[in-house]
């Protein structure tokens, strides 16, 4: 197999395999948090983070102490524990320095330990036999696809808010729902992007 | 067979206890010096984060007052109960002050000649900024609810009549109501204070009369008829100067408009 240049992986993390509207990966906060863009940034801004170092953390964990002793089959437990302890700490820091988004985001960031676009990413990861590198540059594209999909979200339903939506629609969540459709729906055209293999 | 088991969970305790020791150090690192005396003042704060404080949140407001002296009586919803416990806590003695509830100053509604029917954006503020009112009266209730869904106690209703309505055992005076009625129609006002005018037109007799049946059309009847000198018409509304007034209600029997409400 060829190697995948880091410039594909970008482009199939942000967006023709985009976690939140092509693989339907982590919907809970897409619907959760996106009700204003400056909750919606930070959470994924804390998303990136958690991703980037997952994907650090999670690929030294597989390579070089469950390959060697022929434990592969630990993964997801092992991923889930390195996923938790990191969100557990990116908690910590928020709370420290950024109280007011602490309480903004609320439930919503403990739950990113069991959002499984961060799972899913470290998974793929595993599953393609990237390299320390593509694995980085997978897991920050991943976090970045999915900052594109709740910043556009987030600013679509704060608009929403002050013009009329019809009834049928409806508001809240239910607009939402027809909103991250549509999204998704213009997502697929970016399949043609990459020729398939 | 047996390798793998031992292996595997020796693998899993062994992670376990890095990421434990790690969390451990972090929330050493990370450890918030919070003085103990705010969190113990937000745990007696409503906790409905509605803002009528001045401050960003309950917690906010706490801060204010363990921190930066705000006074303790500073959260209207908690009201006096809350201020007392506040106080103990904080060794500060509080007085009691008389709770005040949004008034509603118009009487227009369906006397008020409604000029067209509105489908534009909900809100008497969109209402507003687009043409200048739906109703004949520029001053009035625009009974488009803005007030009603700034409540976050469920304490206004829209009644028939095209008025908020404010029931008392809901409200806790946080002001939100006041704060999004873009005519100023509502205000604070005690139980104590009396005398009402019910009208915010300072329309000329006849533009009022013209579009609002219970309009005030600045006649002066009420001004020469008031013994304590407390009722003034200024630009064609009548006022109350609630310092002066005695609660007689002699401004309200002779109003021919009858909008001066005696409670």
């Amino acid at each position: 197999m060829v190697e995948k240049a880091l410039f594909t992986i970008m482009l199939e993390g942000v967006f023709v395999k985009n976690f939140l509207l092509i693989q339907f990966l982590g919907l809970c906060s897409f619907v959760g948090v996106t009700k204003d863009v400056k909750s919606a940034t930070g959470m994924s801004g804390a998303v990136v983070f958690v991703l980037a170092m997952s994907a650090t953390v999670s690929f030294a964990l597989f390579n070089f102490v469950l390959v060697p002793l022929k434990l592969e089959f630990l993964r997801t437990i092992a991923f889930i524990v390195v996923i938790a302890a990191l969100v557990q700490l990116v908690e910590f820091i928020v709370r420290k320095h950024v109280p007011a988004l602490y309480r903004s985001l609320g439930i919503y960031l403990p739950l990113i330990t069991t959002n499984c676009a961060v799972l899913g990413a470290v998974l793929l990861n595993v599953m393609n036999d990237y390299n320390f590198i593509q694995s980085v540059t997978f897991g920050v594209a991943a976090g970045l696809g999915y900052t594109v999909a709740m910043l556009m979200m987030a600013g679509i339903r704060e608009r929403s808010n002050i013009v009329n939506v019809p009834k049928a629609v409806g508001r809240g969540v239910t607009y939402a729902f027809f909103v991250a459709t549509i999204m998704s729906m213009s997502f697929v055209n970016f399949f043609g992007v990459i020729p398939l293999e | 067979m047996n390798d793998v088991l031992i292996n595997s969970v020796a693998v899993l305790a062994g992670l376990g206890f890095a990421v434990g020791a790690m969390l451990v150090a972090a929330s050493r690192i990370f450890k918030i010096d919070s003085n103990p005396l705010i969190d113990e003042v937000a745990e007696l704060l409503p906790g409905a984060n509605c803002g009528g404080c001045g401050f960003a949140g309950c917690a906010a407001c706490a801060e204010a007052i363990v921190e930066s002296g705000a006074p303790i009586n500073s959260c209207p919803v908690g009201g006096f109960d809350t201020a007392k416990e506040i106080g103990a806590l904080m060794g500060q003695e509080v007085t009691e002050s008389e709770p005040e509830y949004p008034f509603v100053r118009c009487n227009g509604g369906k006397s008020c000649v409604t000029l067209f029917d509105y489908e534009g954006v909900d809100g008497c503020k969109a209402a507003l900024m687009l043409c200048d009112s739906r109703k004949g009266c520029t001053y009035g209730c625009l009974g488009l609810g803005t007030c009603v869904r700034a409540c976050q106690f469920d304490a206004l209703s829209m009644g028939e009549d095209g008025f908020p309505h404010v029931n008392k055992n809901l409200c806790t005076s946080c002001g939100n109501c006041i704060a999004a009625c873009p005519n100023e129609i509502l205000t604070f006002a005690p139980d104590s204070e009396k005398v009402h005018v019910l009208c915010r037109s300072h329309d000329k007799g006849k533009q009022v009369k013209a579009v609002c049946e219970n309009g005030c059309i600045g006649c002066k009847k009420c001004e020469k008829e008031c013994p304590a000198d407390a009722i003034k018409v200024t630009d064609f509304l009548a006022e109350i100067d609630q310092e002066k007034c005695t609660g007689c209600g002699a401004c309200a029997a002779v109003c021919p408009q009858g909008i001066i409400e005696v409670r």
